[in-house]
């Protein structure tokens, strides 16, 4: 069964998925699939436990002007929640009293945040790296125009979703036409020296599954997009990552609508993978949501699993050492990064 | 209505060792080295398993190698031309047999 076509969030439809409650109480119910904390502890890993926070991820707001039908957050056009500059100040003070090095920074479509340039040069002022996780398409839109060029020259490196090398899987993954233009965009960032070897300037592309299935290799994804990308549109990136796609929000919809969510969860419990719960992102990570609540990870964010077990949960609360050492919060979703090679937000992590 | 394939008899594949445990992994070793990425991508060796899963007509195969193609890379136009050159390969085999009528036929005509 094909993915729903959408042309606005399942907020604004008013779905009852679109509410986290609803989709925790059927992700948490899965029947036959031991719980994931059982899992973990037999396999070794006792608790998920986080280490010294090295990548602070920020959701600066889910407005997008994409509305692709995976979505975990449910961005599109008609979603307004955004990060105030009070609350990117907020960050910015927390940034500079901690050691972590790289700043994040997701969303929606995070360049629509109209603080976005301001957000980047005063972290770039600080000396750390930076992520953007761009959709490409909003590179090559009207008013952005000039986006690439202010990121090349902050060093940003970009981390852009291409599920697939042909039109045909990226289209219906992300929209009619979104093939087209993420081309258009890739040329740019590629004339700028992005994805090119010593310009200093990274760019990576995500590849994740069009359906219910887990991600093949990486590196062998990697090299199929490699030479397909040259050889038909001249086109040049760094790195693959392979991501699975998580079982809450939109894919959740499509699983359940599709009858394809019973078998998608086994295979993800059935797949799991010992080393790729020991390398999991939320045990380096700290998310931002937009309002400046804290989390594990941006899927916990959007399951609004708000950081608790005495951590703060509040980036005005922000305190490395009751964060640093925290217990992680989890859930049968969490099954999504173990499977397979694992999956993480910089690809396999197995 | 009972029949002789079911979906979940896949997942007990391996319940086969239970019988010769030694052949099982000598068999379970080679087929993971024959699927590995070498002279030809792990995709190709998928796309080439599914179309070999038409040919043989088995239906677990086919639902393994359909995951696992679309697993490793390939769409629906790559999967569909692979089962076209299993299916032209059937019939040619069929059709190239008639040569076979034709020399029976020019033997006994007058």
């Amino acid at each position: 069964m094909e993915l729903k076509i959408r042309n606005k969030s399942m907020m604004a439809s008013g779905e009852k998925l679109a509410n986290a409650e609803e989709q925790l109480k059927i992700i948490n119910q899965s029947s036959g699939i031991p719980s994931f904390d059982t899992k973990l502890e037999s396999s070794g890993n006792g608790h998920l436990t986080s280490g010294k926070i090295e990548i602070f991820q920020v959701n600066i707001g889910k407005m997008c002007n994409q509305v692709c039908k995976h979505c975990h957050v449910d961005a599109g056009p008609d979603r307004r929640e955004i990060m105030t500059k009070e609350t990117m100040e907020l960050c910015l003070s927390a940034l500079a009293s901690a050691e972590m090095l790289t700043v994040d920074i997701t969303g929606g479509a995070p360049e629509m945040n109209p603080y976005f340039k301001w957000f980047v040069s005063e972290i770039s002022k600080m000396g750390k790296h930076i992520m953007v996780r761009s959709n490409l398409t909003i590179l090559a839109a009207n008013g952005f125009e000039d986006y690439p060029e202010f990121m090349a020259e902050n060093k940003v490196e970009i981390i852009s979703s291409l599920p697939f090398y042909k039109s045909s899987l990226t289209d219906k993954q992300r929209g009619e036409g979104v093939f087209e233009k993420s081309v258009a965009a890739i040329k740019i960032l590629n004339n700028l020296g992005y994805g090119k070897e010593n310009s200093g300037l990274k760019f990576n592309l995500v590849y994740n599954p069009a359906g219910a299935f887990l991600p093949g290799s990486q590196s062998e994804l990697e090299k199929e997009y490699k030479r397909e990308l040259l050889k038909n549109y001249g086109l040049v990136f760094n790195n693959l990552y392979t991501i699975t796609n998580m079982p809450i929000s939109r894919f959740l919809d499509y699983l359940i609508s599709s009858g394809n969510y019973e078998a998608y969860m086994e295979k993800l419990s059935i797949s799991f993978n010992t080393v790729a719960a020991q390398n999991v992102m939320c045990k380096f990570t700290l998310s931002v949501g937009w309002d400046g609540k804290l989390y594990d990870c941006d899927f916990n964010q959007m399951l609004e699993l708000n950081l608790n077990h005495g951590a703060p949960s509040h980036i005005k609360n922000f305190n490395i050492s009751l964060l640093e050492n925290r217990r992680i919060i989890t859930g049968q979703h969490c099954y999504g990064c173990t499977a397979g090679a694992g999956s993480s937000c910089g690809g396999a992590t197995a | 209505m009972e029949t002789y394939y079911d979906p979940k008899d896949l997942s007990k594949f391996a319940e086969i060792s239970e019988g010769a445990p030694e052949l099982w992994k000598k068999f379970s070793d080679w087929y993971g080295a024959v699927f590995a990425a070498g002279a030809l991508t792990e995709r190709e060796k998928a796309l080439i398993a599914l179309a070999v899963a038409h040919a043989v007509q088995c239906p677990y195969c086919i639902d393994a190698y359909t995951q696992e193609s679309l697993a490793k890379g390939a769409d629906l136009e790559q999967m569909t031309e692979a089962i076209h050159v299993a299916s032209a390969i059937r019939g040619g085999a069929s059709l190239v047999h008639g040569v076979q009528m034709k020399n029976v036929n020019t033997k006994l005509s007058m």
